[in-house]
């Protein structure tokens, strides 16, 4: 009598990993957490040390004390003083979340046609998006350049964001796998229901994929606000400054080339950074889980 | 009996063209294109159309002041004649090849770390190695310049700390590119993170069986752990090297573009992207500066297939399933 053969799954589910215990010995494991600690502070220190030199006065920038022996609150004065800040925050608020909502929207559109219809082209056009992931932005930097100024907008903010009206193919790739995790039934149920394609897409897809929509959201929002090379193309106008873009007008006049005014460009890197730290704490966990599922299958 | 075939297989591809064309009468296909629209209308006028024009314009002399004219090869003759050409690339190439294997190495070495402590406090580690990552690179940059300083920077005075005399790193040629190298390795938390995510998806049972037939820690890192994540590897190293192929920001911030740089006649920092940027905006070559660009996709082309080539030794897919 043959045996009963099991049949493994062919994908068997990856057991729960529980945290690898470190050595049990007591020295390395003193030098383990010593080790981590160190690098954590490596990671840290150079983002305290610029925060806190954007405090101290020019005299001391370089001193490398914990914290500033006088505080140097005036330094954030002097940049108001020397430059629109105010407007430059503003301009970069308004074009980060500009280019972030309709990098949401329009990827989220795009993603869910791949993902729930059959249709024909769809693998040579789905094969196309990922394609362009190749590409770099130096080939269509020019032309792109070129057709703005036909529209006569080229000096404008639009060009910072409006590209992203159309989709972007990362965003594109990450929210179709998500919309591919959604039970197909869902769909079908409200079909029968009598919901259009539309309401599949607005009703059920996007609030069951708000995490995704999330992720996308901050990324983009993140890119955006870093941005310099967009700006350095388009913007002629200081007023329509960005941030970055600005922060390297400030670097320029007051850094190398000017009287090593350190502290003011310093406190212009304070303000370009910190609005970004702040983001990112309140939505660590959708950094963290965007990154960490974009990289898992590759 | 083989006219059958062929006719046979001939007939069934006339027919399959014609069920791919009869799609065209759903409703559902008119649905999908409907939403895929933005894409496809942005291919065209964002992607495709300017690839043309891209590709029309290396082969002139467009400055949009002066009458164009079509100057042939010429463009791309330049290209090989051009020392900055050269000196830019292989300064690209030379930041390539520190930062990627680099990235790779420490964020590994963080990651495995992090794998051996409990969730909580791997949480908030990862926190703290992902933060310098959401710096803006123009920030970096001015980093850079200070922490890097080959007088009062802070990193020279640690370096002083332990007896070593640190270079020029900002100003002498043969010490930017390892100094940008080192700054770089500051926003290594997303690598990191991939990697964590990686690790952590190790099936356990495979360490617990290791560990009973008494393979050394070293063994089974190299026998199970490597293989198991190297599709993470893989992923970062295409990515890492496209986006090092592109670094501009840095570079251009703490070295180009203000009055300093005019007298800053050292091209160490010469990246290529920089140097495009200079010829197509500043120096207004625009024909030329879309050659430099083609030149740069084949470059990113050929690396990204030689990587693709050699990692199918390599990577190993659970189940087989890529």
């Amino acid at each position: 009598m043959a045996a009963p053969t099991v049949t493994p799954p062919a994908t068997a589910p990856p057991v729960p990993s529980r945290p690898r215990r470190a050595d049990s010995r007591p020295l390395r494991r003193a030098l383990f957490w010593l080790g981590l600690t160190a690098a954590s502070a490596l990671f840290l220190y150079p983002f305290w040390w610029l925060v806190t030199a954007a405090l101290k006065p020019r005299s001391q920038v370089f001193d490398n004390a914990l914290l500033p022996k006088v505080w140097a609150f005036e330094n954030f004065v002097k940049i108001w003083d020397a430059a629109p800040v105010l407007t430059w925050f503003m301009n970069s608020v308004v074009v980060a979340l500009a280019a972030a909502v309709t990098a949401t929207i329009s990827s989220a559109l795009v993603a869910f046609g791949f993902a729930y219809f059959r249709f024909p082209g769809r693998n040579g056009l789905f094969a196309l998006v990922l394609a362009t992931m190749m590409l770099p932005a130096a080939v269509t930097m020019i032309p792109v350049y070129l057709i703005w100024n036909t529209t006569g907008l080229a000096t404008t903010q639009v060009p910072l964001w409006a590209g992203n009206l159309f989709g972007s193919a990362f965003y594109i790739f990450l929210l179709r796998q998500f919309f591919l995790g959604l039970p197909r039934d869902l769909f079908e149920a409200a079909r029968i229901d009598g919901a259009s394609y539309w309401g599949l897409f607005w009703r059920i897809a996007v609030p069951l994929c708000k995490p995704a929509m999330i992720v996308t959201f901050v990324f983009e929002l993140k890119a955006s606000w870093s941005d310099l090379l967009k700006p350095l193309i388009y913007l002629r106008d200081t007023e329509l400054f960005t941030l970055p873009r600005g922060l390297k007008a400030i670097s320029d006049q007051f850094g190398q080339s000017g009287e090593q005014q350190w502290e003011i460009v310093l406190a212009g890197s304070a303000i370009t950074t910190l609005p970004m730290v702040i983001v990112f704490f309140l939505a660590q966990r959708h950094f963290i889980y965007g990154i960490a599922t974009q990289g898992r299958k590759g | 009996m083989r006219a059958t075939a062929t006719e046979r297989s001939l007939h069934s591809r006339r027919s399959r063209t014609r069920q791919w064309f009869r799609g065209f009468r759903e409703r559902e296909t008119w649905a999908a294109y409907a939403f895929l629209s933005p894409w496809i209308i942005g291919f065209l006028v964002l992607m495709a159309g300017p690839m043309i024009i891209s590709l029309v314009l290396s082969f002139t002399d467009y400055d949009g002041l002066r009458q164009t004219s079509g100057v042939g090869w010429a463009n791309y003759e330049r290209l090989l004649s051009d020392p900055k050409v050269s000196r830019s690339l292989a300064n690209t190439m030379i930041y390539a090849a520190l930062t990627v294997p680099g990235t790779m190495i420490v964020s590994l070495g963080l990651a495995t770390m992090l794998s051996k402590v409990g969730r909580r406090s791997a949480g908030i580690f990862r926190t703290l190695f992902y933060l310098p990552e959401v710096t803006p690179k123009v920030a970096v940059g001015v980093l850079f310049l200070l922490l890097f300083n080959g007088q009062v920077g802070l990193v020279n005075g640690a370096l002083g700390l332990i007896g070593i005399d640190g270079p020029q790193w900002s100003t002498d040629s043969a010490w930017v590119k390892p100094g940008l190298a080192l700054m770089h390795l500051w926003s290594v938390g997303g690598t990191v993170i991939i990697y964590l995510a990686a690790l952590n998806n190790v099936p356990r049972d495979l360490y617990e069986a290791a560990e009973l037939d008494g393979v050394s820690a070293w063994q089974r890192f190299r026998h199970i752990t490597l293989p198991m994540i190297s599709g993470a590897l893989f992923f970062t190293l295409i990515v890492q090297t496209i986006a090092a192929l592109q670094t501009f920001d840095e570079a251009y911030t703490a070295f180009y573009g203000s009055a300093a740089s005019a007298t800053y006649s050292n091209d160490a920092a010469l990246f290529y992207l920089v140097y495009l940027f200079q010829q197509a905006f500043q120096f207004l070559h625009m024909g030329y500066a879309s050659a430099m660009a083609w030149l740069l996709f084949v470059v990113i082309m050929i690396i990204t297939v030689v990587q693709i080539r050699l990692s199918r030794r390599f990577v190993y897919y659970e189940g087989g399933d890529r």
